[in-house]
């Protein structure tokens, strides 16, 4: 594990913890405690509310975790993840709920819901990735919005997605024969399904992150990296361009697809409502706000994000009604300004991001007579 | 055949529309290599624009011509503001950066526009208040014939109009000489005397005008508004412009005109060939779901959309450069 800290965590801490590993441990415990404690407070001081919000919140971590294999490693703008997450929703939904009357177990339906995610990705990026960036970026705009068009209509002349319906009473995650939907009791002690839920999630979002930080430094990420930078050169090492450029996008389809099939448990409904383009684009501004490759950087960004929503509703609409005595500006909106304001500034004064890697900074920093 | 006349009419139209939003993107494209995410919103703030006059001017007893044209008047310089500004603002420092920053700042922009537009005229739908009375001619003496409105006429005419307008600005024209030099070299062009950055605002400027009048062509014909309608145009009009071959001014026009048909014959026909019913006869199996419901397509009109999505990506797959493209663009 100390070999965890000092290739990975390095460059983000303080020189004087960098010199006292055990300044550092002491750190890591203290948050651990901190988010471990942290939903009975927020249940006894009744803000159940906020697990909730804290559970989607790391659903979008997982979210802008996999896209930034995508965009952050590989350098590829992908408009359509939202479409990857969907697939992995409704292939939960369709395999878990009265829909068509089965009830697979959770742990069987993730990996087939990840690998249909990942076997969409290939179709879709297979004869993309060959051509140049910004073709790319918008054929994965129109894909994922082919797939909300088909998610929206496929109910006719076979039910299969219940249209704009949706699909509702998607069965809990049970496992190890405890459901996560209903309320434990141990004793006196009541544990809600949303908490239970975030634990879980929390307990992913560890194995996540590792998984991530593995793969960045890997022989894999390194290949990503240098097909980012300078796709010639990487071609010139003996790189394979085209299928590296397509793991990215199958890896980063995977996790999005996983992302979905929690969702769809956790939230117990799903409807083509929940996977428009917006939702591909607020993920995407996770990713570039925290900075781009860097994984601490878009775990930040994306948390941010999660919440900001949240606060201004908490903030800035009952303000506004106390200014003005109405709410000229919905949060809603706000925070869609707020998400457009945010990439457009910061690309223009800070592109690497706000934690940005050391890398992407250099790379990302204006260049003479670039690709021309 | 009167579906086939009808639809081809309505395909016309549309695809006229098309056509001009298509030379937008494919002017910008070709003189900066920039995929101009946000033109689809500013072809948007055109349509609305134009309703609020509209709206405003509709019962002031002004002939309906003069308030059509009053609109387009306000639509135009409105689009050319924020065109000019999108680009001095948005894509212009970042001309040296990588490509990934000038589009996610565009992909920002158009976000913004679209709530700003939320802000200025609300969530729903705005109906426009129909000033020209709508009038049909038939287009053979049948009974149900095909029909071709007045609308329908004045955007073919004005579309063409404009084309025929934009290739001799591009090709007769000083201004037109300094496009095309900027587009094939900017930095030779630069030596040349030419002001690289005046010839990029301007061909901001008539990609957003061109805009403006689409906005309000595709907003009369269908008679409203809508602060997102901007997002599917834009991305139609997009494929439109790299079916035809992205850069190339004729290419525009044809895949412009291309998917506008491919649409509404799309739409007219799919249904048909797609029927359960009809498919039985060739793969027996769908009799249980004809019998239940003998109208049901597997891909029905609610499908139109996805057409030009699935055309650019065939396109992108088979042939990049496009039909009248010549260079191919495999650039990273």
């Amino acid at each position: 594990m100390t070999n965890l800290t000092t290739n990975y965590v390095d460059h983000i801490l303080p020189p004087h913890v960098r010199k006292h590993p055990a300044v550092f441990w002491v750190g890591v415990v203290l948050i651990a405690v901190a988010l471990a404690v942290m939903p009975f407070v927020l249940v006894a001081n009744s803000m159940t509310a906020w697990v909730r919000i804290t559970n989607f919140a790391i659903l979008f971590v997982f979210l802008s975790l996999g896209l930034n294999i995508v965009v952050g490693f590989a350098g590829l703008l992908d408009l359509g993840y939202i479409a990857f997450y969907a697939v992995g929703a409704y292939v939960y939904a369709l395999l878990a709920s009265p829909h068509f009357g089965l009830h697979l177990p959770f742990w069987i339906i993730l990996p087939i819901g990840a690998a249909v995610a990942c076997l969409f990705g290939v179709i879709l990026g297979a004869p993309t990735l060959k051509l140049r960036g910004d073709y790319l970026a918008i054929v994965t705009l129109g894909f994922g919005e082919i797939v909300r068009i088909f998610m929206n209509n496929l109910s006719e002349p076979i039910n299969i997605t219940n249209g704009p319906k949706g699909i509702s009473t998607i069965d809990s995650i049970k496992l190890f024969g405890m459901d996560f939907g209903a309320t434990t009791r141990i004793g006196d002690f009541a544990v809600a399904g949303l908490v239970k839920y975030y634990y879980l999630l929390m307990f992913m979002l560890i194995i996540v992150i590792i998984l991530n930080l593995r793969l960045q430094n890997s022989r894999i990420g390194r290949a990503w990296e240098a097909i980012r930078e300078d796709e010639l050169a990487a071609r010139a090492m003996g790189i394979n361009t085209t299928s590296l450029k397509l793991l990215a996008f199958a890896m980063g389809a995977s996790f999005g697809g996983l992302a979905g099939g929690v969702f769809a448990a956790i939230q117990g409904f799903i409807s083509p409502e929940s996977f428009t383009l917006t939702e591909s684009v607020m993920i995407l501004a996770m990713v570039v706000l925290g900075g781009m490759g860097n994984i601490w950087g878009v775990l930040l960004g994306a948390l941010l994000l999660s919440f900001m929503p949240e606060f201004l509703r908490y903030t800035v609409e009952p303000a506004q009604k106390w200014l003005f005595g109405r709410a000229i500006i919905e949060a809603e909106v706000l925070r869609m300004l707020i998400f457009g304001f945010a990439m457009v500034a910061m690309m223009l004064f800070r592109p690497a991001g706000l934690l940005p890697s050391a890398v992407r900074k250099r790379e990302l920093a204006p260049q003479q007579n670039d690709g021309e | 055949m009167d579906t086939f006349l009808q639809q081809l009419v309505n395909g016309l139209t549309l695809g006229c529309v098309y056509a001009v939003v298509a030379l937008g993107y494919t002017m910008v494209y070709g003189i900066i290599q920039l995929i101009n995410f946000a033109h689809g919103e500013v072809v948007m703030i055109g349509a609305m624009v134009a309703f609020s006059v509209i709206t405003a001017l509709a019962g002031s007893g002004l002939p309906p011509v003069a308030i059509l044209l009053l609109s387009l008047l306000a639509a135009i310089p409105a689009c050319m503001f924020v065109g000019f500004t999108v680009e001095r603002i948005a894509y212009k420092p970042l001309r040296a950066a990588p490509r990934l920053a000038p589009l996610i700042t565009a992909i920002g922009v158009s976000i913004i526009l679209q709530h700003l537009a939320l802000l200025i005229w609300g969530r729903n739908y705005i109906t426009v208040p129909q000033i020209v009375p709508t009038q049909s001619y038939a287009l053979t003496a049948s009974a149900n014939s095909a029909t071709i409105t007045n609308i329908q006429i004045a955007i073919i005419i004005l579309s063409v109009g404009m084309m025929a307008g934009l290739i001799a600005l591009v090709y007769k024209t000083r201004i037109g000489i300094a496009m095309r030099a900027t587009s094939q070299n900017a930095s030779v062009a630069g030596l040349m005397g030419i002001n690289v950055n005046s010839v990029i605002s301007f061909t901001f400027l008539i990609g957003a005008a061109l805009g403006a009048v689409a906005g309000v062509m595709i907003g009369s014909y269908y008679g409203q508004a809508y602060y997102q309608m901007g997002f599917l145009l834009g991305l139609k009009a997009f494929s439109a412009a790299v079916l035809g071959g992205i850069g190339n001014l004729g290419g525009a026009v044809l895949g412009g005109i291309l998917i506008g048909l491919i649409e509404a014959f799309g739409a007219g026909y799919m249904g048909d060939v797609t029927n359960v019913c009809t498919l039985n006869q060739y793969f027996p199996g769908f009799a249980g779901l004809c019998d239940a419901n003998a109208n049901s397509s597997l891909l029905g009109s609610n499908y139109k959309e996805v057409y030009a999505f699935v055309i650019l990506i065939l396109v992108l797959r088979f042939r990049p450069s496009g039909l009248l493209g010549e260079r191919v663009s495999d650039r990273a």
